[in-house]
């Protein structure tokens, strides 16, 4: 059992544990963290299962794990692994089920002050507009040539379509697609779950909020994206659904078998992983880039369906009410980069569970305006709480691989949060704090409450302090959207 | 029990079918399915895998599948296991509600123990 007595301090915000903590271990583990935030970190399995993915055929440089990290299943949410090509090993689990889910910002510059009186029309609006709850489908039913479509173009498919723009895309991260997705490794069950899913956000942590600009930090990265202090804007948080869960399954499942033919061992079967020069793990490649895909073009709905809302409640009440792609970033994506690791330039699959890509400035790309300031990272905090703007620096290209954290983390189990905070009363004090509140369920609202979650401004001054991540503005919610 | 993102469900029986009915009315108890009384449905199944475990994961994620894809959740079960393999004879209805997203049944930390209570095991769902 890994202790927090076996991490070394390396600096005020940066730990490791030594690559001779456990025999299997093939790299060592890189956790940023505060001293407070890791008794949290403690407190759970995800230093265990930190140091079971660095014992991952071909994982080179360091597991990371983020401030927010907590427990998952196999591999923790908040870790980093990177694996070399061709021999390393692509893992499902080390991406996670929900392929691709991820957050988006939409900016405006309506002031809140003009459309105060307008946020509870407002929430119920893209309550109405944005299909939302468990295993709801949409108004698109894609047929096998249109989800082909969609697996292949991503956010181009859906602009094409008639969703958004071509700004929109170029402000989405890898520009809305991954290439080489192979639709011929999508399993039949995964098809039929993606076809009525397209345009909804599901249930569970997925969200809309409308956000204000609470406070600017970095004001001229700020300016660059848009964003203006008092203004509105709205943060969608969501995946690629039944679609990508399947696909996982699917994977996980016949890895199973992989890992005995390539006589990989493992200490957690939910690890399972193949060669990514091998034919398991271009198939599995293919199909999860379908995935990503999908969520890319989902997420590109969603978002017009928002801005329609949006423009519609506000039109005529207040003065422009068009909202501007902030950008999109996945947090549960592997993607194969380029990084400088142990002093040499290497080709590696970077499995992100749980954490989003932060590349620093000057980095090809990234959309022209975003090159000098790094690339936008956008960290949804808990419900009811602010969420941040960050941006990857030089420094997150040195020592974590271009990646930064994805959200607050959990700290309280789903159970205890039902167990002991009240969805109804939670609604209610979310209103008298003036956030407007439109839930599929009162029990599952209070598994998502403050609460259960750490504190995100902790977990953004552990980034900022590491300096893998700067800030550049806080928003506050002012309506909240959950399935 | 308690896990800090999912939910872990422990479940016993006396032997396999018993076990995997169990996991399937907890994993149903933890969705809150509610199903229709009216139109029942029955479903034949059958299942090969290289070892129990991976058995009872396809099972459940065959639910899975069944409750997204067509709505339905079964409450009767008729399962014959002969070593890694399984023949499910199912009775169940249309889901009328189910208010919790399950994305998948894992196997972290999966293992099919014997003890005094018969067969006895943990499972970790990702929501």
């Amino acid at each position: 059992m890994v202790q927090l007595s076996d991490l070394r301090r390396l600096g005020p915000y940066e730990w490791e544990i030594p690559a001779s903590v456990r025999s299997d271990m093939r790299v060592p583990v890189r956790l940023f963290a505060s001293s407070e935030l890791l008794q949290a970190i403690g407190g759970d399995a995800s230093l265990e299962q930190a140091v079971n993915a660095a014992t991952l055929p071909g994982v080179v440089g360091e597991v990371l794990v983020m401030p927010d990290v907590h427990q998952g299943y196999g591999f923790p949410i908040g870790g980093v692994a990177a694996t070399e090509l061709p021999s390393g090993v692509i893992s499902p689990g080390a991406i996670g089920y929900d392929i691709n889910c991820g957050v988006r910002l939409l900016a405006s510059r309506v002031k809140l002050a003009e459309a105060e009186g307008l946020m509870d029309e407002l929430a119920s609006a893209l309550d109405a507009a944005c299909p939302s709850g468990v295993g709801q489908g949409g108004r698109l039913r894609l047929d096998e040539r249109e989800l082909e479509r969609a697996c292949r173009e991503g956010g181009e498919w859906a602009r094409k379509d008639g969703f958004g723009t071509e700004f929109d895309v170029a402000r989405t991260e890898e520009g809305g697609f991954l290439d080489g997705a192979d639709f011929s490794k999508v399993s039949r069950r995964a098809r039929d779950r993606g076809k009525p899913q397209m345009g909804t956000l599901g249930a569970g942590n997925h969200f809309i909020e409308v956000e204000v600009v609470d406070e600017v930090l970095d004001p001229e990265a700020a300016r660059v994206m848009g964003l203006q202090e008092g203004c509105l804007t709205v943060m969608i948080h969501c995946g690629s659904r039944g679609f990508g869960h399947q696909i996982c399954t699917d994977y996980v499942k016949s890895f199973q078998k992989a890992v005995q033919r390539y006589g990989i061992r493992l200490p957690d079967r939910e690890l399972v992983c193949a060669p990514l020069d091998s034919p398991e793990g271009h198939a599995y490649e293919g199909a999860m880039r379908c995935a990503a895909n999908y969520a890319f073009a989902n997420r590109q709905v969603l978002a017009h369906l928002a801005r329609e809302a949006f423009a519609k409640t506000l039109r005529g009440r207040a003065p422009n009410v068009h909202l501007h792609q902030v950008y999109d970033i996945a947090h549960n994506m592997g993607k194969t980069e380029e990084h400088t690791i142990d002093g040499k330039r290497r080709r590696v699959c970077v499995h992100r569970k749980g954490a989003t890509r932060a590349f620093g400035p000057g980095f090809e790309g990234l959309p022209p305006e975003y090159r000098p300031i790094g690339q936008p990272v956008l960290v949804p905090g808990s419900m009811g709480t602010a969420s941040w703007v960050l941006v990857g620096t030089e420094k997150s290209m040195e020592r974590s691989l271009g990646s930064c954290c994805h959200g607050a983390g959990r700290t309280m189990s789903r159970r205890k949060a039902k167990r002991s905070i009240n969805g109804g009363e939670l609604r209610r004090e979310l209103e008298d704090r003036g956030i407007k509140v439109r839930a599929g369920s009162m029990p599952g609202l209070a598994e998502e409450a403050p609460a259960a979650y750490k504190d995100v401004d902790a977990v953004v001054d552990a980034v900022a302090g590491a300096g893998i991540a700067r800030k550049v503005a806080r928003l506050r919610p002012v309506a909240v959207v959950k399935g | 029990m308690e896990h800090t993102a999912d939910w872990e469900l422990e479940v016993w029986g006396p032997d396999m079918p018993a076990l995997i009915a169990e996991a399937a009315r907890g994993m149903y108890g933890l969705m809150e399915v509610k199903t229709s009384e009216d139109s029942r449905c029955h479903r034949r199944l059958e299942f090969f895998a290289d070892d129990r475990e991976q058995l009872l994961v396809s099972f459940l994620g065959e639910l899975l599948f069944l409750a997204e894809a067509e709505s339905l959740a079964f409450d009767g079960f008729l399962l014959k296991v002969d070593g890694t393999s399984l023949v499910a004879r199912l009775e169940g209805g249309s889901i009328m509600s189910r208010s919790k997203e399950i994305k998948a049944v894992t196997y972290h930390r999966l293992e099919i123990s014997e003890t005094e209570r018969g067969l006895e095991t943990s499972i970790i769902f990702d929501v």
